[in-house]
């Protein structure tokens, strides 16, 4: 019993760690395409637009296959499952958070940059004290529900052979079908429970930012 | 006038704050200005008034660098305001601007959104500016709201603060582009008195508005814009009683109503 506890236990830390390097690594790729995407020329726009849609109509599981057996197969590279994962999550979540970035900032009103302009701050003084501010308290929220996808999303490794927490969760269930027909329900339960523990205080985080912008929005 | 003052301002000629010559602006093919000259003598209010697109706004933008101009050239106190150029942040800082779009920094209180050019900018000190600060909020009767952030205050509150921080930086001139437009009728008064207050203590200003009774009340000379040149200009007296030209008759005419 407290062994299996252990197992689901590394397995959830499977889980978490291909998201925290995911995260980390679409944080700052999203935020450079989010620059990118704010660009005015058209091409780049163009690009970074259909890099977008394919990336958001292709389900996460083609791109596991694609990136673990196609990308192996082809290249010769051999990606081991947890690389695979970080590079598929972090494909997707670069995407979508760029498409947050630009979005915040081009939900800011033209006048915020021309009064900024015309009380004589110079451009890098308006970015830093007016516009990142303003992307910012508009972006965070959207970057802690991103998260929470993605973390709950990492489920499907599990598809490529990785023993995250969901599949330790059925070893568990099925090397005890005979002595416990009932395995099944604690187990998905605790399973719930650390998805919870996990989720839970960053939903509260996004909610009580928004919660303190209302006043100053 | 008095005789002295007449020798006076006849031995200086009044100092010219704005200088504007053959200014044309175009947007692609759409010629907004054709050839506009105009200026502005300190402690001279100027009412831009025309009909809608005629580019009065426009005009305004190009006098602090918002806009490139395709002709001609603007200047403050003989210093080229040119699009673009690293001398637009000096001279910005002695054009103060407000909008017609309320455009406070919806992140900063009051007090913050007035204190933060001259401190950033000017690197002035705090207490200093947020004495200041603090004495303009209570001349416009705000001081009460200064730490209030913008989305408490109504549009008319709003105005009145976003003309503190322009005039916290101690501009040469005021531009002020129809900031009442948005505003419900019952606010326009407390944002207008404000501005001939201004006016009465001698600041420069050049002002776009839809308000010909404050228009007449406050400017001391009526620029007529239309078609992307001045049709016609002159004090207000006479520019309301009598327009010379039978276009400004015209537009005059708008404002007034008959069964
Ligand atoms: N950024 C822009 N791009 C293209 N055309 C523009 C732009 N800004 C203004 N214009 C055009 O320039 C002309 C003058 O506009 P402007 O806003 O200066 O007029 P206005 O006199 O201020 O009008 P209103 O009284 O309605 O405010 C209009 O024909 C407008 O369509
Ligand atoms: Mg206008």
């Amino acid at each position: 019993m407290g062994n299996n506890f252990l197992r689901l236990l590394s397995g959830l830390w499977v889980t978490v760690r291909i998201s925290l390097i995911s995260i980390a690594f679409s944080l700052v790729l999203g935020t450079l395409l989010g620059a990118v995407m704010t660009s005015k020329n058209k091409v780049v726009k163009v690009i970074c637009r259909v890099y977008l849609e394919i990336v958001r109509i292709m389900p996460q599981l083609v791109w596991l296959f694609i990136v673990f057996f196609g990308v192996t197969r082809l290249t010769g590279a051999n990606f081991g499952g947890e690389t695979s994962a970080v590079i598929v999550f972090t494909i997707w979540g670069a995407a979508e958070m760029g498409d947050l970035v630009r979005g915040a900032f081009q939900a800011i009103p033209k006048h915020q940059f021309e009064s900024s302009l015309s009380l004589g701050l110079t451009k890098p003084q308006m970015y830093l004290n007016i516009i990142f501010p303003q992307a910012l308290r508009n972006l965070l929220p959207n970057v802690i529900n991103l998260a929470t996808r993605m973390i709950k999303t990492t489920a499907l490794v599990s598809i490529i052979g990785i023993t995250e927490v969901l599949k330790v969760g059925k070893q568990i269930i099925d090397a005890n079908r005979f002595e416990f027909p009932n395995a099944a329900i604690w187990v998905y339960a605790a399973i719930f429970f650390m998805y919870f523990l996990i989720c839970f205080p960053l939903s509260m985080i996004s909610r009580a930012i928004v919660k303190k912008q209302q006043r100053s929005e | 006038m008095t005789e002295q003052e007449q020798n006076a301002s006849a031995a200086n000629p009044p100092e010219h704050i704005i200088d504007i010559s053959g200014l044309v602006k175009s947007f692609g093919d759409n010629v907004v200005l054709d050839g506009i000259d105009m200026s502005v003598s300190r402690g001279e209010v100027v009412v831009l008034i025309g009909p809608s697109g005629c580019g009065k706004s426009t005009l305004l933008r190009c006098l602090n660098g918002l806009e490139p101009i395709q002709g001609g050239s603007i200047s403050l106190h003989g210093e080229p305001v040119v699009y673009g150029s690293k001398s637009l942040y000096k001279i910005r800082q002695k054009i103060g601007m407000v909008f017609q779009s309320y455009d406070l920094f919806p992140h900063l209180t009051v007090l913050k959104n007035i204190m933060l050019s001259p401190i950033k900018v000017q690197k002035r000190s705090k207490e200093d500016t947020e004495k200041e600060a603090m004495e303009l909020l209570e001349r416009v009767g705000l001081a009460d709201k200064a730490k209030s952030y913008p989305s408490e205050l109504s549009g008319g509150q709003k105005q009145r603060v976003a003309i503190c921080r322009s005039l916290i930086m101690n501009p040469e001139i005021m531009l002020l582009d129809e900031i009442t437009a948005a505003l419900d009728p019952e606010m326009v008064h407390e944002v207008l008195n404000v501005v001939l207050d201004l006016a009465k203590n001698g600041t420069t200003m050049m002002i776009v508005t839809h308000e010909m009774a404050f228009a007449e009340a406050v400017a001391d000379r009526i620029i007529f814009l239309d078609g992307g040149s001045i049709i016609e200009q002159g004090v207000p007296s006479e520019f309301f009683k009598r327009p010379q030209t039978e276009r400004a008759e015209r537009f005059l005419k708008t404002f007034t109503y008959s069964k």
